[in-house]
């Protein structure tokens, strides 16, 4: 039991999950799912699908060449088991994972910051075009004290419906 | 079929038969139709055809009978004497010769009609001519009904003949007849060739093949001779004396002291005399049967003289058998195959073939080279090893017995971790992990990882003091724009969560509650925008009044109703059920009016028909509830019911089935 990555997007497949294509010269593809598999039979170069791994590593967007990356590959030399090594490997692991964590948020920084002059200036023409679109306005208090009273007689029409004074129509209320 | 040197012939039909066979074959496969006005060349050649037609299936016939049957000359002279004595070899070749000119003639016969067609000058005479030639191919082939009638027989009886091949390793059985060749050759074959107690139960050769020395033996069971020439012998004898003549084989030549066959020992010795010519170059075993009876020694002096005189001959030897108590039967086998064996070989090394094969034979023989012992290793552990025994409280636990133990066959599964060969024997059952963290841990495993991992943190820590993993110059402007880039990252996030937890419950997108705003947060928010609300409070609060005045008139309203249902519940029973029925709206008298004095125009129907067929409002309420709770399941999956409008058939049958003729496509 293994964890395959997918042919196209390279997405972890876990035992029991997405399907594969055998082809007649035994080669296995595994698909996570029918997205992958339905663009592997449109005959799609995954290098060149902008949604893949296989194309972030290709344009450089993603760290490939690291000394982290060489622990992790399938070896083919078959070694007995020990369990000592098998303990020191998942600590190593885990240990591996952190600084590969680490320096992919380096790469990330060293290839954001050729791009950092162009993204400021972005910003900043963004922040303009939005302050640009409305307009701040000073609260208000409430200025007048409550309108005062005035008593007004009914009159003695039957209607219900009566102009109320400067509104155009509306229910009379005593 | 049978004989090896003669192939399997196919059936010869009888001349009736003969002639159906050809003149349906050239009916079937020539035209037939024909008309007295068509072109004369072409019934010319339409009869023509005919006739040529008719002749070459006579001529195929014929000679594949020809093909088929062998020339006695070409065979190998045991076959072609065999067939001689059977068939006789005249009449053999007379029937064939005759078939032979018989095609011939067929032959001339079409030639000549062939020849006198293509002066026919109509249909009619073309016809007749045809009719001619085919009746006399006809009557030629009628006269060979003999020669086609004995070659079938001699077809059939070819195909009985046993198995015969002339040139291997073969015992051949003679004598006198009821001395016990037959006897011999069931006990010694598979063959079943019939015994009885009478001449002449062996009518013809029979075969039977027995194993020796991992070779192939075949045995000749011949009918028995009588001592007379030769002109004087019948079909079934001379055809012992055929085999014995020209087969290369070792004679077993037996002998009846006991005299029980009905011929004396004198005639029996005779016999072997005077067929001793065809024994020349061949092994012979004098087998003297019956020794359950007759022994050698009990013979009288003078018949033994006799026997022995044989015995003394060159090149024979003795062997005493009896078929019944089956005394002395394999020795027989054995000494007559080793004999045989040994006499082929003779005549190979006496032969010229043999220096082709003897040069091309080296046989080398080891030498040894020292004097130093070369004595085999064998292992202490495999000399002291003990043979596995059932009983013994000490041997070997197999797995046999752990499959015993652990609920026998079936039931007991093989651990084959138990074989794992480890470093430590402990780990052997240690359940392995696979998966971490979405890795394979095998990928990871390797010997020499502890050494690598170390590597990587060195070079760890070289980055780190080179300053690698430091965050270089502010990306932002600001702290201002910092914030907002990072509020925008958390709103995406926020957005996409929630999103995908709205996505997960299957529920109407909005709350009952979600177009509601009190009046408070309305002004609030209006003012902060920096508007007026006073308006829209004051007419709030109108609005809220009268509401509020409704709801008092209806409560009123349904206290005066429900005094009223009083009124009619304590009213005398006797009244009748129609005078009953007075709608409660018609006791009203007075106009209902707002307080500020507005008539309030409530137009409510006559009957109220939502109640109808129910008993009261209140089993009324329950239905709703009923039916509310019912839709409640396919409302949560926003299903489609029965209220949803459905085009239940897309195409209706009626409307694009058949075929179209008055009206148009959409209506019919």
């Amino acid at each position: 039991m293994r964890v395959e990555k997918c042919y196209f997007c390279s997405t972890n497949v876990y035992p029991g999950h997405g399907s594969a294509f055998v082809r007649n010269d035994a080669k296995v593809f595994r698909f996570c799912t029918s997205k992958c598999h339905k663009n592997f039979k449109m005959k799609r170069n995954p290098r060149k699908v902008r949604w893949t791994k296989a194309f972030r590593k290709a344009a450089g967007k993603e760290m490939t060449i690291d000394s982290t990356i060489d622990f992790e590959k399938r070896r083919n030399v078959p070694v007995r088991y020990d369990r000592e090594l098998v303990q020191t490997t998942i600590k190593a692991m885990k240990r591996i994972a952190e600084i590969k964590a680490k320096r992919e948020k380096a790469f990330f920084r060293n290839r954001m910051a050729s791009s950092r002059a162009k993204q400021i200036a972005h910003r900043k023409k963004r922040l303009e075009a939005a302050k640009g679109s409305f307009k701040l306005r000073e609260p208000v208090t409430k200025t007048a004290a409550a309108p005062e009273k005035i008593k007004v007689s009914v009159k003695s029409s039957k209607s219900a419906l009566i102009p109320g004074e400067g509104r155009s129509m509306g229910m009379d209320i005593d | 079929m049978s004989t090896s040197g003669l192939k399997a012939i196919a059936p010869v039909p009888t001349a009736t038969d003969f002639l159906d066979i050809v003149l349906s074959k050239t009916q079937r496969k020539t035209p037939t139709v024909i008309h007295k006005n068509f072109k004369i060349s072409r019934i010319r050649n339409f009869y023509m055809r005919k006739v040529k037609f008719c002749q070459d299936a006579f001529d195929e016939k014929l000679s594949a009978i020809l093909t088929e049957f062998p020339v006695l000359d070409d065979l190998h002279p045991f076959l072609s004497s065999l067939m001689n004595v059977l068939y006789d070899k005249n009449h053999y070749k007379l029937a064939l010769g005759q078939l032979r000119t018989a095609r011939h003639l067929i032959d001339q016969v079409a030639k000549d009609y062939h020849r006198l067609l293509k002066f026919g000058d109509s249909l009619y005479r073309c016809k007749q001519l045809k009719r001619a030639a085919l009746g006399r191919m006809a009557t030629i082939m009628k006269r060979q009904k003999d020669p086609l009638a004995y070659l079938e027989q001699v077809r059939q009886h070819i195909s009985r003949l046993p198995a015969i091949d002339p040139n291997t390793r073969t015992l051949l059985i003679c004598g006198y007849p009821n001395v016990g060749k037959s006897s011999f050759i069931n006990k010694v074959t598979r063959a079943d060739v019939d015994v009885q107690p009478y001449a002449f139960t062996t009518k013809s050769l029979f075969v039977g093949h027995l194993d020796y020395k991992y070779l192939r033996w075949q045995v000749i069971d011949t009918p028995g001779i009588l001592d007379h020439p030769l002109e004087e012998m019948n079909t079934i004898e001379m055809q012992s004396i055929t085999a014995m003549a020209h087969l290369k084989s070792c004679i077993l030549y037996f002998m009846d002291l006991s005299e029980q066959c009905g011929y004396s020992v004198e005639a029996q010795c005779k016999l072997f005399h005077s067929i001793k010519p065809l024994f020349a170059n061949k092994p012979i075993l004098l087998v003297i049967n019956k020794i359950d009876i007759t022994r050698l020694e009990d013979l009288h002096p003078d018949s033994r003289a006799l026997v022995q005189e044989i015995l003394d001959m060159e090149g024979v030897q003795n062997v005493q058998v009896s078929c019944y108590s089956e005394e002395g039967v394999m020795e027989l086998k054995n000494k007559a195959c080793d004999t045989l064996l040994a006499h082929r070989v003779d005549i190979k090394i006496k032969g010229s073939k043999i220096n082709n094969v003897a040069n091309r034979i080296h046989v080398a023989q080891p030498k040894p080279r020292d004097e130093v012992v070369r004595a085999p290793f064998i292992p202490d552990a495999v000399k002291d090893k003990k043979k596995y025994d059932k009983e013994d409280p000490d041997r070997k636990r197999l797995l046999r017995d752990d499959e015993l133990e652990d609920g026998g066959a079936g039931v007991f599964n093989i651990n084959l971790k138990r074989d794992y060969l480890l470093a430590n024997p402990e780990w052997k059952f240690d359940i392995i992990p696979e998966i971490m963290d979405g890795k394979n841990i095998v990928d990871f495993v390797d010997p020499d990882i502890a050494e690598k991992l170390e590597a990587l943190e060195r070079e760890e820590e070289r980055l780190e003091a080179e300053g690698f993993y430091d965050e270089e110059e502010n990306m932002y402007a600001s702290e201002d724009e910092r914030e907002a880039v990072e509020f925008k990252a958390n709103l995406k996030s926020k957005i996409i969560s929630q999103s995908t937890k709205k996505g997960m419950k299957n529920q109407a997108r909005l709350p009952r509650t979600a177009g509601l705003r009190t009046l408070t947060e309305l002004t609030e928010e209006l003012t902060k925008a920096g508007y007026d609300p006073s308006r829209i409070e004051e007419r709030a609060a109108i609005l809220a009044k009268l509401q509020g005045a409704k709801r008092k008139r209806h409560e009123e309203e349904e206290d005066v109703d429900m005094e009223e249902d009083d009124s009619e519940g304590e009213e005398p029973s006797d009244w009748e059920d129609d005078a009953m029925e007075v709608d409660a709206a018609s006791k009203v008298a007075k106009r209902q009016k707002t307080n500020s004095g507005g008539v309030i125009n409530k137009k409510l129907p006559k009957t109220d028909r939502t109640t109808a067929g129910l008993k009261n409002e209140q089993q009324y309420d329950k239905t709703i509830k009923l039916r509310n709770l019912g839709q409640r399941p396919r409302n949560m999956l926003a299903r489609a019911g029965e209220g949803d409008r459905t085009i239940k058939t897309k195409m209706p049958k009626h409307l694009f089935a058949g075929k179209r003729k008055g009206g148009k496509t959409d209506r019919r």
